[in-house]
C-alpha cells in the first residue's frame, strides 16, 4: 500500500521505476548530497494524523479566538460576503492553476484578469490597472518605487500623516532599504493634510512623488482642489492611497489629477481572515504603464480572428529584465482579484452605492448617539466622512471601555491613541448593536484608579 | 459547449436596471449626510449591471477555459505544481477566522496566534533555522524581506559598505530583481558546465563590499550544490551572509535541510512546497527564516510566546520594520499547516525522495530523444535543450504548444537562461507512474512527429480553445480594458 493518500507510489510501483533510472535505491539519486549534510535521523515533528483530527485540530484553535461585533475599520473592513463568490472561487480550475504563462488554456484567468483591470482603472478614474499586487500596504510602497523609477533621478518622496500608519510604515521599510528620501507632510489639527506645509516641502525640491490619502486614516474625505497642478508644476506625481469600495461615492483619484491610485481592495467584501490575503490595487494613467510593476493584461486576436487575452508588456518584469526590472513582484494576488471582479459584478454601481448609503447613515447616527453621551467628541468635527470618523475621549477611560466592550462581545473601533478610538461602520452592524455600544459608553464607571484622560489635539 | 454563447466579457452581459445583489439595511436612511458637491465621484464607474445567475454562468464557463492541477498533469518546472489537499480549503474556509480583525486584542485571537507560531516552528524544523517569519506574501516577497535581514544585520555592525549581492547565472529573475530592490548593485557568478556554480569565479568576486550570496539548491538545473559547504566557508569569510532561494525545497524534504548546509537565512513557498494552491498567480506565503544571532532583524510584528504559553505580538526596535499590513496572507498559512499534520514526519520524509525518483523516471524516459545538457541523477527537476534532432526545425516552444493539444500543461520553456532551447520539467511527487507514462509516450509522440511531420507540431495547438494569439500587436498597442477595447472597435 502506499504510505499517504497524496502519494500514489506503492512500494511495486518504486521498485519498478528505480529499476527503469538504473539504480538500487532512492538514496544513489542522493548520491552527490554529501553525507555529512544529510538529515541523520528524523525531522522533530509529530506523526501525520487523519482527516477527522485535523478538524478537530483546527476546531480547537477556533475555540481559542472570539468573533465580536466588528466597529473596527483603520483599512480592514468587514463587509458583507455575496454567495456567489465562495462558490465560484472554489473551483479547482481557478483554484489550481498557476499564472497564465499558456494564454491557449488560461483565456478564464486571463479573462477576468482583463475584467479586474477595467473595474479597478475605472473605479480609480485612472486609464490602467496592473493584474494586482500583494495587499495595501506594498502596493502604496511599489507606487512610491514606481514614482523615483519614473523621475529618472530624484528620490525623494513625501506621504501624508494621515495616510494610515500601517501603509506608512511599510511605504518607510522600503524606502529606506531602497534609499529613498521619505518625508512625512503634517496632518493639521482638523485632521487632514497640512497644504502650506506640503507647498513648503515640495519647494525644496528633488521630489518624485507624493503620497496622500482617499478616505485618510480618520474616515475624512480630504479636498485636493489644485493639488495635482500644484504637485505635477513641481515635475512631481501625486499618488493616492485610496479605498475602493468609497471610490463609488467619493471622488476618485483620476478626478483629482492623480498620476497614480493604489491600496487595497479588502474593503470589496472580502473576509477580514486575521490579516490576509487581501488584494493590493495599483492604477495608473497611460503615460505611467510601461513604468508599472506585475503582470498586465491585454487584449489581443489570435488565428481565428478570435478576441483573446495574453499577458502583456512583459519586457518590464523580472524573469525579462531580472535586476533592471521595475519590481521584483513574480505574480499577482490571481484568486483575490477574481473576488474582487466577482462581488463588483454583482454589486455594480447601485450595489456599491447603497453599501455607502447604508455606512454612511449608520456611522452618523452612532457618532452622534456616541456624542450624546457627553462623554466622546467626534475628533475632527470639521471633518467630512462616509462610513469611519475618529473620536475623542472626554470623560471616558479607552482601556477600561476596550475591555468593557470585549467582554460584551463588540469590538468598538481601533484604538488610535491615548485618547482616540476610530470607528468605522458598514452595512453589518445593525442599529441594536450600535445601540449596545452606546449604551456601554454611557453606563461605563471609570476604574478610580485609572485618571481620565484629559482631551487634547494632535 | 457553445463556446461563442458564453465568450462576452462580463461588461457585455450588462443591462441597465438589473442587479446582482442582496444587501441588509440598518433602517437609519434618514441619518445619512450628503457630502459637498467637490469631494463627490463626478463620473459613474464602468461596472456592469447583471443578475445573479449571468454572473455564475459567466465565471462557471469562463472556468472551463483554464487548466490546473486538478485538471491535469502540469510540470512546471520550479513552480512545484502539486496536488493541493481539499481538507487545507476546508481549514482555510474557517468562518472563525473570517471574522477576525487584526486589530482585534490578542487576548481574543490566542488560537489564531497558536497556528502561526505552530506552522513557524515546524517550519524552522524543516528548515533547519533558529526562528521564521510568515508575514512575506510571496516568494519574490520572501527574497525582498531576507535581503533586508541582512542589510538590518550589517547595519548593526555599522559594516556598511557592503552594496552588492552575488547571483548565479542560473538564478530566478527575482533573485537580482529583489536585490535591486532592496538597494543593493547585482553581481553574477558563472555556471560550469555541469550547472553548478563556478567556485573559483565566486571566490574572485567576494569581498569586504559584498553583503549576501543568493543560492537556489539544488539549483534551477534540477543539480545539487555539492560544494556548498566550501562555498558557505568561502561567503562567511568575507563577512558575506549566505542566503537559500527556497524555490527548490521539495527535494530536499526529508533529505537535508539548508541550515545545515551553512545557509544564514532562507525563504520558503507555501505555495510550492506546502500544497497551496496557486490560484492563478496568489495568493502565496514567502515564509523567511533565519538562523540563530539575527532573530532580532525579523520583520515586525512577530508572533512570540510568553513562558505561561501565551502568544502576544512584539515589534522589536532591532526589526528591519514591516513588510506587510499584519501578519501575512493567513488563510495561506493555514493550508501549510494542515498538510504538514497530515503528512507528519514520516509523510514529509517521504515528499523529497518521491519528487526526485519522479523526476528521475522521466529524465531516464526522454534523454535519448531530447538533449540533456547536464547528465546525472537530477533532484525534483530537470532541463532539456530542445530535441537532440535539430534537423527538424521544431522548438522547444513548439514542443510546448503542442502538448497543450495532448491535454498536458507546459513545462517551463526558456529557462534557465544558460541553454537555448531550456525545457524545464518538474513532475512532483503527487502524480503517479501512470501519469507519468501517459506524458513520456506523448513527449516520444512529439519526438516522431518532430521528424515525420514537423509542420504539425509547429503549428501547434491545434486543439486548444484558442490557437496562437498575437503577442507582438498586445505590446505594439495596448488594449488593457474594456475601455480601451470600445475604443478600438468604434
Amino acid at each position: 500500500m502506499s504510505w499517504h493518500q497524496y502519494l500514489p507510489h506503492t512500494p511495486e510501483d518504486i521498485a519498478a521505476m528505480l529499476e527503469r533510472c538504473g539504480v538500487s535505491s532512492v538514496e544513489d539519486l542522493y548520491a552527490d548530497v554529501p553525507e555529512e549534510l544529510r538529515i541523520s535521523g528524523r525531522y522533530e515533528l509529530p506523526e501525520g494524523i487523519s482527516e477527522k483530527e485535523i478538524r478537530d485540530f483546527f476546531a480547537e484553535a477556533e475555540a481559542e479566538c472570539r468573533d465580536l461585533t466588528c466597529f473596527a475599520g483603520a483599512g480592514v473592513y468587514h463587509h458583507y460576503v455575496p454567495a456567489v463568490i465562495p462558490s465560484l472561487l472554489s473551483r479547482s480550475e481557478y483554484l489550481t492553476a498557476y499564472t497564465p504563462y499558456q494564454p491557449e488554456i488560461s483565456q478564464g484567468t486571463l479573462q477576468y484578469i482583463f475584467e479586474y483591470q477595467t473595474m479597478m482603472a475605472s473605479l480609480t478614474g485612472l486609464e490602467v490597472s496592473n493584474a494586482s499586487m500583494y495587499d495595501g500596504t506594498t502596493a502604496t510602497a511599489e507606487a512610491m518605487l514606481m514614482a523615483v523609477a519614473a523621475s529618472r533621478k530624484r528620490n525623494r518622496v513625501l506621504i501624508s500623516a494621515t495616510v494610515n500608519p500601517s501603509v506608512r510604515r511599510v511605504v518607510a521599510t522600503y524606502a529606506r532599504y531602497h534609499k529613498v528620501r521619505l518625508e512625512v507632510i503634517p496632518a493639521t489639527d482638523g485632521g487632514v493634510t497640512d497644504r502650506t506645509a506640503l507647498s513648503a516641502m515640495l519647494a525644496d525640491g528633488d521630489v518624485a512623488g507624493v503620497i496622500v490619502a482617499t478616505p485618510n486614516y480618520y474616515g475624512i474625505v480630504e479636498d485636493y482642489t489644485g493639488l495635482a497642478e500644484e504637485i505635477h508644476a513641481a515635475k512631481s506625481l501625486m499618488i493616492v492611497n485610496c479605498n475602493p469600495s468609497v471610490l463609488a461615492v467619493v471622488r476618485t483619484p483620476g478626478e483629482w489629477g492623480a498620476d497614480i491610485a493604489a491600496g487595497d481592495a479588502q474593503s470589496l467584501g472580502m473576509p477580514m481572515n486575521y490579516g490576509g490575503p487581501y488584494l493590493g490595487f495599483l492604477c495608473s494613467t497611460k503615460a505611467l504603464m510601461r513604468k508599472m510593476p506585475g503582470r498586465i493584461v491585454g487584449a489581443t486576436t489570435d488565428d481565428a480572428g478570435q478576441r483573446v487575452f495574453v499577458l502583456t508588456l512583459q519586457a518590464r518584469e523580472q524573469h525579462i529584465r531580472r535586476e533592471k526590472a521595475t519590481s521584483n513582484i513574480c505574480s499577482n494576488q490571481g484568486l483575490m482579484a477574481l473576488y474582487a471582479t466577482i462581488y463588483l459584478s454583482v454589486m455594480g454601481n447601485a450595489g456599491l452605492r447603497k453599501i455607502n448609503d447604508t455606512g454612511n447613515a449608520g456611522a452618523h447616527y452612532l457618532c452622534r448617539q456616541l456624542e450624546s453621551t457627553g462623554r466622546m467628541v467626534q475628533a475632527f468635527p470639521d471633518g467630512v466622512f462616509v462610513n469611519e470618523f475618529a473620536m475623542k475621549a472626554v470623560d471616558i477611560n479607552l482601556d477600561a471601555l476596550m475591555e468593557k466592550c470585549v467582554e460584551c462581545g463588540i469590538l468598538p473601533g481601533v484604538r488610535i491613541s491615548e485618547d482616540m478610538l476610530l470607528i468605522a461602520v458598514t452595512e453589518m452592524q445593525t442599529k441594536a448593536q450600535m445601540d449596545k455600544l452606546v449604551e456601554i459608553v454611557r453606563n461605563l464607571e471609570n476604574p478610580e484608579n485609572h485618571a481620565c484622560h484629559e482631551p487634547r489635539t494632535i | 459547449m457553445n463556446r461563442e454563447l458564453y465568450k462576452p466579457l462580463i461588461f457585455e452581459f450588462s443591462r441597465s436596471g438589473r442587479r446582482g445583489f442582496s444587501l441588509p439595511s440598518n433602517g437609519l436612511e434618514d441619518h445619512k449626510r450628503e457630502l459637498p458637491e467637490v469631494l463627490c465621484r463626478q463620473t459613474e464607474a464602468l461596472l456592469p449591471e447583471v443578475d445573479e445567475p449571468t454572473v455564475v454562468r459567466h465565471y462557471t464557463n469562463q472556468s472551463t477555459n483554464n487548466f490546473g492541477v486538478d485538471t491535469g498533469f502540469y510540470p512546471l518546472g520550479s513552480c512545484t505544481m502539486k496536488y493541493n489537499p481539499k481538507i487545507n480549503e476546508e481549514m482555510a474556509a474557517s468562518a472563525v477566522i473570517a471574522g477576525l480583525h487584526p486589530s482585534q486584542p490578542v487576548s481574543t485571537t490566542q488560537g489564531a496566534l497558536r497556528i502561526y507560531h505552530t506552522l513557524a516552528r515546524y517550519l524552522s524544523e524543516i528548515g533547519g533555522m533558529s526562528e521564521f517569519t510568515l508575514n512575506p506574501y510571496a516568494g519574490a516577497h520572501g527574497e525582498l524581506t531576507g535581503l533586508m535581514v541582512i542589510h538590518a544585520y550589517h547595519d548593526s555592525r555599522g559594516d556598511t559598505a557592503r552594496d552588492k549581492v552575488i547571483v548565479p547565472d542560473s538564478a530566478h529573475g527575482t533573485n537580482p530583481a529583489s536585490a535591486a530592490v532592496a538597494g543593493y548593485k547585482i553581481l553574477e557568478v558563472k555556471s560550469l558546465p555541469d550547472g553548478t556554480v563556478d567556485v573559483a569565479d565566486l571566490r574572485s568576486k567576494l569581498d569586504d563590499t559584498v553583503a549576501a550570496v543568493m543560492m537556489t539548491n539544488p539549483n534551477t538545473v534540477g543539480m545539487f550544490e555539492k560544494n556548498i559547504p566550501e562555498i558557505a566557508a568561502m561567503v562567511h569569510e568575507a563577512g558575506a551572509l549566505l542566503y537559500y532561494d527556497g524555490a527548490n525545497l521539495n527535494p530536499m524534504l526529508g533529505v537535508a535541510r539548508p541550515g545545515d548546509m551553512g545557509f544564514d537565512v532562507m525563504h520558503i513557498n507555501l505555495h510550492k512546497t506546502f500544497s497551496t494552491p496557486h490560484g492563478g498567480g496568489g495568493p502565496g506565503a514567502g515564509p523567511v527564516g533565519v538562523r540563530s544571532g539575527l532573530e532580532e532583524f525579523l520583520p515586525s510584528p512577530r508572533v512570540m510566546m510568553d513562558p505561561d504559553g501565551r502568544f502576544y505580538v512584539d515589534s522589536p526596535g532591532t526589526s528591519l520594520g514591516f513588510v506587510s499590513g499584519w501578519i501575512g496572507n493567513f488563510t495561506v498559512l493555514i493550508r501549510a499547516l494542515s498538510y504538514i499534520l497530515s503528512l507528519g514526519t514520516d509523510g514529509l520524509m517521504k515528499v523529497g525522495p518521491l519528487a526526485t525518483l519522479n523526476a528521475n523516471y522521466v529524465m531516464n524516459a526522454l534523454s535519448d530523444l531530447y538533449l540533456l545538457p547536464v547528465p546525472g541523477p537530477c533532484k525534483h527537476e530537470f532541463v532539456f535543450d530542445g530535441l537532440r534532432d535539430k534537423s527538424t526545425g521544431v522548438t522547444t516552444f513548439n514542443i510546448a504548444k503542442r502538448l497543450l493539444d495532448y491535454g498536458f500543461h507546459a513545462p517551463t520553456i526558456y529557462f534557465p537562461l544558460l541553454f537555448h532551447e531550456s525545457l524545464m520539467i518538474e513532475p512532483t511527487e503527487t502524480e503517479s507512474v501512470e501519469t507519468l507514462d501517459r506524458f513520456i509516450a506523448t513527449m516520444r509522440d512529439i519526438a516522431r512527429e518532430a521528424a515525420e511531420t514537423p509542420e504539425v507540431v509547429r503549428n501547434a495547438p491545434h486543439n486548444t480553445p484558442v490557437r496562437h494569439p498575437d503577442d507582438t500587436e498586445a505590446a505594439l498597442h495596448p488594449v488593457v480594458t474594456f475601455m480601451d477595447l470600445k475604443k478600438e472597435e468604434s
